[in-house]
């Protein structure tokens, strides 16, 4: 009779999912391409090159990505920059940078080895290619135009979401420049994808009265 | 040639056979939804109105893959064991009254297939027909794991049968005790079930009247013996070890593709529909239940018994499909001493119980 106990048990739960499933809170899975869950904001997605808001690259070509990938899947040139018309501030620029997609984890440690916060990470995770060419990214792909949009690698794609590139992945936010997370979600200086319209940092002595007054885990 | 009666007798098996294979999509449909629904999943949903249409969608496609034919089997048996399957299942079904027998001018027609007068016994020898297509489906396929599969089958239907046949006899010997005589005819059991046990018992009419003259009422314990075997029979899980995926790739039917293969997947979905049919018409009361046939117009009453046939066998499908959804499969040695050491002594005990009532209510107790 313990047999018989145990399976009504095991049909109990499984009619009462049922019953949820139908009448409740709905199934936890979701139509996926018609209906998108909404990502965390930390999500690791694509990568993106960011832009200074005076359209400079970020990114000095230090290769510091490439010695933190795991993976060993980013490469990175350096090249000097034209003293008349320079790419970044600064003596150098990334001549090269290429990612191959098909072996990046996406743990985001090039995130955090990056001096300049020229590579972030974007909510997009569709990247599924028919070569394996394509699953190569370049400076072209990865590189946000000047206006601040980043490109899609397939813009025809019925599917293609947009707005998930010019969605950053919220760790910089939270953590950086400052690495104060009382700055999270505040309009500060730009360091991911979108159009610069943040406010300009605060200087120091500002921002350290601020954690004053209002402590983080307060 | 009488004319009308051959364009009954055809009209029947066409019309049971288009019912059987319209349920058998609804199953496959039904049975994706259900699981879905008990696994908080969505299931089929972009095939026509909430996936209705994915079944036909699956044919199709089986229908037009290419049936690989590998080069070790031993081809006769392989090109015959799917029709094998096919065939004990469909005319498994043509056995069960699906509806009120009705009357086009002077001649009755009974929805059903055929009225055998041993119904029963030609269920079971079907049922038991059906084995040999999963055997000689893994024997013939002349590789390893269909022939372990088709060796369980073996050993799983015989254990079970053996079960399914002794609840089978008990309800048939309570049937008789209804009527005139015993009748192994599905149609005479149906008929027996007609009516509420106040007709049995008037003293305890207040009581009695809204209680159907089912068999599942006396018989209860029977009909749990005969649903666990049906499971086991139709190789359902928990009791799917004969097509275990996770064990033995696919089982009987790893070598098959295509249509051979949508053949045996067809025959397995007839089964659970055809065998819970015979549980709602041995146990539940087939068609019957009220129709109404004074207020309501006649043809709403004549189509009541039909629906209230296929509420029942539904119930019974469903219960299934909330197995598969609940257990895990049951390793072999615990398949055998389910159906060897629990199923047949109690089937066996039910038997005898049931046996010495009857007796006793008909005849008196033997020292009086």
């Amino acid at each position: 009779m313990g047999m018989l106990r145990e399976l009504i048990k095991g049909l109990r739960v499984t009619g009462r999912t049922m019953i949820s499933t139908v009448a409740g809170s709905g199934p936890v899975t979701t139509r996926y391409p018609d209906e998108m869950r909404e990502k965390p904001q930390r999500f690791h997605g694509r990568h993106v090159l960011n832009r200074y808001p005076d359209g400079m690259e970020k990114c000095i070509g230090c290769e510091l990505c490439a010695g933190a990938c795991p993976a060993r899947c980013i490469f990175v040139r350096g090249a000097d920059n034209d003293p008349v018309q320079p790419t970044s501030p600064g003596e150098r620029f990334g001549f090269v940078y290429e990612i191959n997609m098909l072996r990046c984890i996406f743990c985001g440690l090039c995130v955090e080895a990056c001096p300049t916060e020229a590579i972030t990470m974007t909510h997009l995770f569709e990247m599924s290619t028919t070569n394996r060419a394509d699953a190569i990214y370049t400076k072209e792909t990865l590189l946000m135009e000047p206006n601040g949009r980043v490109p899609h690698m397939f813009p025809e794609d019925p599917l293609a979401d947009m707005d998930e590139l010019n969605t950053a992945d919220g760790w910089l936010r939270a953590t950086a420049p400052s690495g104060v997370a009382e700055y999270e979600g505040r309009r500060m200086w730009q360091g991911t994808p979108g159009t610069a319209d943040w406010d300009p940092e605060p200087p120091q002595e500002i921002r350290d009265a601020v954690v004053e007054r209002e402590p983080a885990d307060g | 040639m009488n004319w009308p009666e051959f364009l009954i007798v055809s009209g029947r098996v066409v019309a049971t056979f288009a019912l059987l294979m319209v349920a058998t999509v609804v199953n496959v449909w039904a049975e994706r939804k259900i699981v879905a629904d008990m696994q908080s999943r969505i299931g089929p949903s972009r095939a026509g109105p909430y996936g209705v249409l994915q079944t036909v969608a699956d044919g199709l496609k089986l229908f037009f893959k290419e049936s690989v034919i590998p080069r070790k089997v031993e081809l006769g048996m392989y090109l015959l064991a799917p029709f094998l399957a096919v065939i004990p299942a469909f005319l498994i079904f043509m056995m069960v009254p699906w509806g009120r027998p009705f009357m086009i001018g002077d001649h009755e027609v009974a929805l059903q297939g055929a009225d055998l007068n041993i119904g029963l016994l030609f269920i079971l020898a079907m049922s038991s027909l059906a084995v040999y297509a999963v055997v000689l489906a893994g024997w013939s396929s002349g590789s390893k794991y269909p022939l372990i599969g088709g060796v369980r089958a073996t050993a799983q239907a015989i254990s079970y049968e053996a079960a399914m046949g002794l609840a089978m006899v008990a309800v048939v010997m309570f049937s008789a005790t209804q009527g005139d005589s015993g009748t192994l005819s599905l149609a005479g059991i149906v008929e027996r079930q007609a009516g509420s046990w106040a007709d049995v018992f008037p003293a305890l009419e207040p009581v009695l009247r809204f209680i159907p003259r089912w068999n599942i009422f006396p018989e209860i314990v029977a009909f749990g013996i005969f649903f666990v075997a049906i499971v086991a029979e139709t190789n359902r899980a928990p009791f799917d070890l004969v097509e275990a995926e996770q064990e033995i790739v696919g089982g009987f039917h790893t070598e098959y593709s295509g249509m051979r293969f949508a053949m045996f997947f067809l025959a397995e979905y007839v089964n659970i529909f055809s065998m819970s049919a015979i549980g709602a018409t041995l146990f539940l009361g087939g068609w019957n239940g009220p129709t109404f046939d004074q207020t309501l117009p006649a043809f709403i009453s004549g189509i009541l018994p039909t629906v209230y046939f296929l509420a029942k066998t539904y119930l019974v499908v469903f219960l299934f499909f909330w197995l598969r959804a609940t257990l895990p499969r049951l390793r072999y040695d615990q398949l055998m001493q389910l159906g060897w050491k629990r199923l047949i002594p109690a089937a066996l005990g039910w038997l005898v119980i049931s046996t010495v009532v009857i007796g006793v209510r008909q005849f008196g107790l033997p020292w009086s």
